[in-house]
């Protein structure tokens, strides 16, 4: 793996909860729910930001991936939490990056089994392309093209700052 | 040497025994069930992770708590399920187990859950499968015979994991008849295998197996001493068949010498707590006061099976042969 290109990923998230600011203003029931890993450490900041820590949630999508029978589960499974009532409630889902689709779809499909949300809407860091299922996103903060052996990949440091990068897999 | 439980890749293919297990996938299956714990809280009890499988429940000996707490985990994971009483089917027509394997194989199943009074036939199963080249079947040992009932050692781990995070500086004791125990057996292998310092064992000398100590157990016939300090108490069931032999005199001389009552308990460490694999003898192993009192933490045990046999199962499912 190289880096090859860095982003600011400090304006991509502010410009990121900016949009997300403007799409909950007057909802009632708002709530945000990060996707793990990346998607998680978004959504943590953006619920302390918009003062909605009560109703901060995370998905990990393990048992509802498409691909268990090619790839088995995932080795580092986290717990999913989701405290508040979903009934009802306006969802911000949020990944770090927008790809194919399918982890917004079992991500979805997640919520569901919580209960029947008003509304899901889709946040993510960067939208790449590429994608196989019908799914837009209606938060992004920039778009990338890539190659498919390349990836973009979030990080956050210790003062939970963010860094985003591409990496090439020489595989 | 053979092990059967491991795919080439050194997934876990089938679970058989914790004897053999590496730590890491121990860890894995600990790990992995604490995702599943918080599933039985939702509006939905269930993952499709398993959809479209079918895992058939062979027990070949009763054992209606296993069989149901498997029937829940499968369903929870959205596998169809299907219970076979074989006592009361073809086994008892005479076809022979790996027979009926062939022929449950050929209904398409995808893992057999099997319970059997004699040591090893899971293993023999395993191996057919192996051997007939049906790699993408998976087994799971639900007690077998004197030797292992795995998914009860590890439910037992997570339990102890939940309340004491760490095992490195853990003194834990298993109580009662070791030498009929295959939860002994397979928690102490498990409890060697996550780094335990000390792992205790105490029962009357007619009930404690040979070669305890060579599997690292400090052995105690005095319950009293054996209890001292101690950070887990593993009470085990006191089968009543057990009490028609010559290996013990009554179930009241059996209290008297190793029922847990709370005055025992209190030689323990003040924040120590109570397993049982049940179901309890109230009066025989175990006395009501401490059954119920805050220490026990023998129903938790029930509701972590659930999620360590989700584990087990979605891991197994999900090895690529």
């Amino acid at each position: 793996m190289s880096n090859t290109h860095n982003f600011d990923a400090e304006a991509l998230y502010q410009q990121l909860l900016g949009q997300v600011k403007n799409g909950l203003a007057g909802v009632s029931d708002a709530a945000i729910v990060g996707i793990h890993s990346g998607g998680a450490w978004l959504a943590e900041r953006l619920a302390a930001d918009l003062g909605l820590e009560q109703r901060l949630g995370f998905i990990d999508v393990s048992f509802y991936r498409d691909d268990f029978a090619k790839k088995g589960l995932h080795p580092d499974v986290k717990p999913t939490q989701i405290a508040f009532n979903v009934d009802r409630a306006t969802i911000v889902l949020v990944d770090d990056v927008l790809y194919t689709g399918r982890t917004t779809r079992a991500a979805i499909n997640v919520l569901f089994d919580f209960g029947r949300p008003a509304r899901i809407m889709l946040a993510a860091l960067a939208d790449r392309g590429g994608r196989e299922l019908p799914v837009a996103a209606d938060f992004v903060a920039t778009h990338v093209t890539l190659a498919a052996s390349e990836s973009l990949v979030l990080a956050r440091a210790a003062d939970k700052t963010f860094s985003l990068t591409i990496e090439t897999d020489h595989a | 040497m053979l092990n059967p439980q491991l795919n080439k890749n050194g997934e876990l293919q089938h679970l058989l025994s914790i004897e053999g297990l590496p730590k890491s996938i121990v860890n894995h299956i600990l790990d992995t069930a604490s995702s599943f714990v918080g599933i039985s809280d939702r509006e939905v009890k269930k993952v499709p992770l398993m959809r479209g499988k079918s895992v058939f429940n062979l027990f070949f000996e009763n054992s209606t708590r296993t069989r149901t707490t498997f029937e829940i985990a499968s369903k929870r994971l959205s596998a169809d399920v299907i219970n076979l009483n074989i006592s009361a089917s073809s086994a008892s027509k005479g076809e022979s187990l790996l027979d009926t394997i062939d022929n449950l194989s050929a209904m398409h199943a995808d893992m057999f859950v099997v319970r059997h009074a004699q040591s090893g036939a899971p293993y023999l199963i395993a191996k057919h499968l192996i051997d007939t080249r049906q790699s993408h079947v998976h087994v799971v040992n639900a007690g077998d015979g004197r030797h292992a009932h795995p998914t009860q050692g590890l439910l037992d781990m997570y339990t102890i994991r939940h309340y004491k995070k760490d095992f490195t500086n853990l003194t834990v004791a298993i109580v009662g008849d070791i030498l009929h125990s295959r939860v002994a057996r397979s928690d102490i292998h498990a409890l060697t295998t996550l780094g335990v310092p000390e792992v205790r064992a105490i029962g009357p000398h007619t009930l404690l197996p040979g070669g305890l100590e060579q599997m690292g157990v400090r052995v105690f016939t005095n319950m009293d001493e054996g209890l001292k300090g101690v950070d887990v108490i593993i009470m085990l069931r006191l089968q009543n068949e057990r009490m028609s032999g010559a290996l013990l005199p009554s179930a009241q001389e059996y209290f008297k010498s190793y029922g847990l009552t709370p005055e025992r308990l209190a030689l323990a460490k003040p924040d120590a707590i109570v397993m049982h694999p049940g179901p309890m003898n109230r009066g025989v192993e175990i006395d009501s006061a401490v059954a119920d009192g805050a220490q026990a933490v023998i129903l938790p045990q029930v509701t972590f099976g659930i999620a360590v046999r989700m584990a087990v199962m979605s891991i197994l499912a999900g090895a690529q042969g």
